[in-house]
């Protein structure tokens, strides 16, 4: 038997009363590398954030190593998004990464030596110590999402949600990133990543969870991510469709809410 | 009661009053349409502030208080500063609510030491330019009126006729390009056309409240409606109820300031809208997500009894246990009144009705698993 | 310089240090509106208090403020949350409403104090010198170094404890989240001190100097500096200066004081840039 790394149950998410995900039920045993997959708005996103309780569910829960999030957050890193904070932030990049400690050093603290030496250590990993005094938005996108990957480093975690570490970022950095999940999976950690590219799926990952809304398939990529189960993730209507048939939804003057 | 509104009415001065109020309601109504819409709230806000040192420069320079005069000033100003705006924002990393902030109170910053100039000299008539400050309805003249009825026509007039490019602009201007439209000049005339609206308000409610004519009259009416057209009509007629209302109340009662009362009122009539719209009100909306959430958690329950085994509640309850915690018991009675199951001591059983639905649910999401 | 203007002076330069120091994060957390809201929304909890109390100088004053402060920040954010209206619409919603409430509230029943409609746009800084703390027979100065300098204070401790929870929770405020460290009470202390700096200010300045105080310096540092305790420190020294020369060249013209501060903070800016944009680039050292 093997440990749950992740473990969701009955996650339901809404959004302005559409549902993104739907009654999603999967457990990640520990030490896999895992990549989410599915069309845009499939509500990859969405799921990463509910794990980490950054959205509120309709229903359902998730547990990481068998706890609710709260308690065991130290043993969680997070990887979010590169466009989700303002690169113009006048911070530079060991700064950033220093930011991963924070967490640990709990309210009023500090970061000191010790912290920046993790910071740089984590940095030197990823190929990117030269840049460490350089303005964030001075990066270009690949040594932006380098950044934020030596920042969930120094957490030291055991689990590593990810969202969409590979959006555009050059191939050099894609490879770095590449390696650095294949040597977190052999110290045993569990990395869950949202990946957007079918064609390197199963040269990156080992498991594989397809997502349209609903969890479509979900396990190893051999026996997982075939044909059949692509089409269904990709070709079907959203499967929500008709449960909220005769439910409210917003019509707007524009598309844009006012 | 009617013998005092009639009264009121006849009242000359009160009449002028009413009438700018009128006015000033309509045009920010309507033009407040387009600068709600397009993100551009608080440009207003912006503007109106920085239209003090056009005002007071204008006095200055042809010692008039002639509202043409004073009017243009401010319009220039006001055109000046949303140039400094875009230049900031197209040229610098500071996003758009710094620009917003800096021009707004450099300008009015500016503006106070324009006027403290004026102040001193000698047999100025200055004390009319300190009203642009928060307004006075009171001293409205016929001639105020006149020049603010002619700016509002103006602007009204273009904006009808160039209604569709406006909507195009405020919808998708890149797709506006696309089909042939100038989009920055429309951006620009339509910014001008609100700095004209601004101006007309200014004497009456002041820079500082100005603002708030263009955003509340035009959030309110977007609660009603979906379409630009009625929410523009709307926009202008809560405008125009908020002067009306303001001005009444201000001059039946006593030290009561006809600006400030001009706002609150288009700020209770924007709550109301917003709780008690048909269609977007928050109790609706309330009501909706609340039904909403509820069927989605019956939905999972039927699937879920319909895919397990055992149909025990305990089984059910236990797996949902951390689920649905206290709320699933409830739900469950619920689905039962609602003859979606049948419970017999501890097992659970799908009615008719019940597999129906699993079976609709089940039937469009058939790679369900 | 006689001893009045000294006061002025100093007074001054303490206002615009005060005003830099929390405006860096407001403006960092693209809250610069937040400033105009606060500044002027907080007049009614001052109108309020005044109904209650019936006396201006008591420190109930300070803390109807702050709670009006604190009030309009948490207004704003439920009717954006409700999603039928923009953030910036919000924003010029609650504060025109309450400014309004204010100024309804002064002009009905307090219409011959001291709080009068000007003042609440450009405070008195002139003034202040004539209200003086005085123990006994001693005199220890205007009251206004005071209360700016515990503001100045609380700003300084406020900042320096918690440098490392407001540049987190400004930058990646999930992260923040998933780290523990909660974004929310980082917000709103933040929120508090903006609020208490605000009516401190406003005493002094008036609302539309806090504004240009709060936003202008720490976003010309914004233009001119890559690490956030350069923008900190840039920002201070340029609130500094704008106190500094400000003051002089409203004695010069014989202006209104707040309203020069206001533009020789606007033209610094503008100097940076043309510095920075049209490349004017600085001489080497």
């Amino acid at each position: 038997m093997y440990n749950k790394a992740l473990e969701v149950n009955s996650l339901t998410v809404a959004y302005h009363d559409n549902p993104v995900l739907w009654d999603i039920n999967v457990s990640v045993p520990e030490g896999v590398l895992m990549g989410i997959v599915g069309p845009n708005g499939a509500g990859k996103s969405t799921f990463i954030k509910s794990v980490l309780g950054l959205i509120k569910p309709v229903a359902g829960s998730t547990k990481i190593y068998g706890k609710p999030y709260k308690e065991i957050r130290k043993k969680v890193a997070y990887v979010p998004q590169r466009g989700s904070v303002d690169w113009d932030f006048p911070t530079t990049v060991l700064d950033v990464v220093t930011m991963g400690l924070y967490g640990d050093l709990g309210w009023i603290k500090r970061p000191g030596k010790k912290e920046k030496e993790t910071a740089l250590y984590a940095l030197d990993k990823l190929g990117m110590e030269q840049y460490k005094n350089r303005q964030i938005s001075m990066l270009s996108g690949g040594q932006q999402q380098r950044t934020f990957l030596a920042r969930a480093l120094v957490q030291k975690a055991d689990l590593y949600l990810m969202d969409e570490p590979f959006q555009g970022v050059d191939a050099f950095t894609e490879k770095i990133i590449v390696n650095l999940l294949k040597e977190l999976k052999r110290e045993g950690k569990t990395i869950v990543a949202v990946h957007h590219d079918l064609e390197t799926v199963s040269e990156y990952f080992d498991w594989v969870m397809m997502l349209n809304t609903r969890c479509i398939a979900f396990g190893p990529c051999e026996d997982i991510f075939v044909g059949e189960n692509i089409k269904k993730t990709y070709c079907n209507q959203p499967v929500y469709s008709l449960v909220t048939k005769n439910n409210f939804k917003n019509s707007y003057v524009s598309e844009e809410r006012v | 009661m009617i013998d005092n509104i009639t009264y009121l009415f006849k009242d000359y001065t009160l009449k002028t009053v009413i009438l700018g109020c009128v006015i000033l309601g309509i045009t920010s109504g309507i033009l407040g349409t387009f600068a709600v819409l397009r993100k551009q709230s608080l440009l207003g806000d912006a503007i109106s502030h920085s239209a003090l040192p056009g005002i007071v420069i204008a006095f200055l320079l042809t010692g008039s208080r002639s509202p043409v005069i004073l009017l243009t000033g401010a319009l220039f100003a006001g055109w000046f500063s949303s140039l400094c705006m875009m230049l900031i924002v197209r040229y610098t990393k500071i996003k758009y609510d710094g620009a917003l902030a800096i021009i707004l109170s450099v300008f009015f910053g500016f503006g106070m030491v324009m006027l403290s100039i004026v102040q001193k000299l000698p047999n100025s008539r200055q004390a009319g330019l300190n009203k642009f400050l928060f307004g006075q309805a009171a001293t409205l003249l016929r001639e105020d009126i006149f020049t603010m009825g002619i700016l509002a026509a103006v602007s009204l007039l273009i904006t009808f006729a160039l209604w569709k490019e406006f909507k195009l602009l405020s919808f998708n201007s890149e797709f506006g390009n696309i089909v042939g439209f100038p989009m920055k000049k429309l951006d620009l005339l339509l910014t001008c056309l609100i700095v004209i609206s601004i101006v007309v308000g200014l004497q009456t409610v002041g820079v500082v409240l100005m603002s708030a004519m263009l955003i509340a009259p035009a959030a309110a009416s977007r609660q009603w409606t979906d379409r630009l057209e009625i929410m523009a009509v709307l926009g202008g007629l809560f405008g125009a109820l908020s002067g009306i209302t303001g001005a009444i109340i201000s001059s039946s009662t006593s030290k009561m300031p006809t600006g400030p009362l001009i706002v609150l009122v288009s700020f209770i009539i924007f709550l109301f809208s917003l709780l008690f719209a048909p269609k977007r009100g928050i109790l609706k909306k309330l009501y909706y997500t609340y039904n909403n959430n509820l069927k989605i958690k019956q939905d999972i329950i039927l699937t879920n009894l319909y895919h397990s085994e055992t149909k025990n509640i305990d089984s059910i309850i236990q797996n949902e246990l951390w689920v649905f915690d206290k709320k699933l018991i409830k739900i469950i009675k619920k689905m039962e009144q609602a003859n979606l199951l049948k419970r017999h001591d501890q097992s659970l059983e799908l009615t008719l009705t019940g597999l129906k639905r699993v079976k609709h649910i089940l039937l469009v999401g058939d790679s369900y698993e | 310089m006689n001893n009045a203007q000294m006061e002025i002076l100093i007074l001054a330069i303490l206002t615009s240090l005060t005003c830099t120091l929390c405006g860096t994060f407001l403006v960092l957390r693209k809250m610069a509106m937040m400033s105009d809201a606060i500044s002027h929304s907080i007049l009614a909890g001052i109108a309020v208090a005044y109904l209650y109390t019936k006396n201006i100088h008591s420190p109930l004053l300070i803390i109807g403020a702050t709670i009006t402060g604190l009030l309009t920040v948490a207004l704003v954010e439920v009717l954006k949350n409700t999603n039928l209206v923009s953030e910036d619409s919000a924003i010029g919603l609650i504060f025109t409403a309450l400014f309004s409430i204010g100024i309804i509230i002064i002009s009905k029943y307090a219409h011959n104090v001291h709080l009068d409609t000007d003042a609440v746009l450009l405070g008195e800084i002139a003034f202040a010198p004539f209200r003086r703390l005085n123990i006994g027979n001693i005199d220890f100065g205007p009251k206004a170094f005071y209360i700016i300098g515990s503001i100045l204070i609380l700003n300084i401790l406020f900042i320096s404890l918690f440098y490392k929870e407001l540049k987190i929770s400004t930058f990646d405020p999930a992260l923040a989240f998933a780290l523990g460290i909660t974004p929310g009470i980082v917000h709103y202390g933040l929120m508090g001190v903006v609020s208490i700096t605000a009516i401190g200010a406003f005493d002094t300045v008036g609302s539309i100097l806090v504004v240009a105080l709060m936003t202008v310096p720490p976003l010309t540092a914004y233009l001119l500096t890559n690490k956030l305790k350069h923008m900190i420190l840039v920002s201070g020294i340029l609130g500094i200066l704008t106190g500094v020369i400000g003051y002089h060249v409203a004695s010069l013209l014989d202006v209104s004081i707040s309203g020069s501060m206001a533009s020789v903070a606007g033209l610094i800016f503008a100097i940076a840039f043309i510095v920075k944009v049209i490349g004017v680039k600085p001489l080497n050292f």
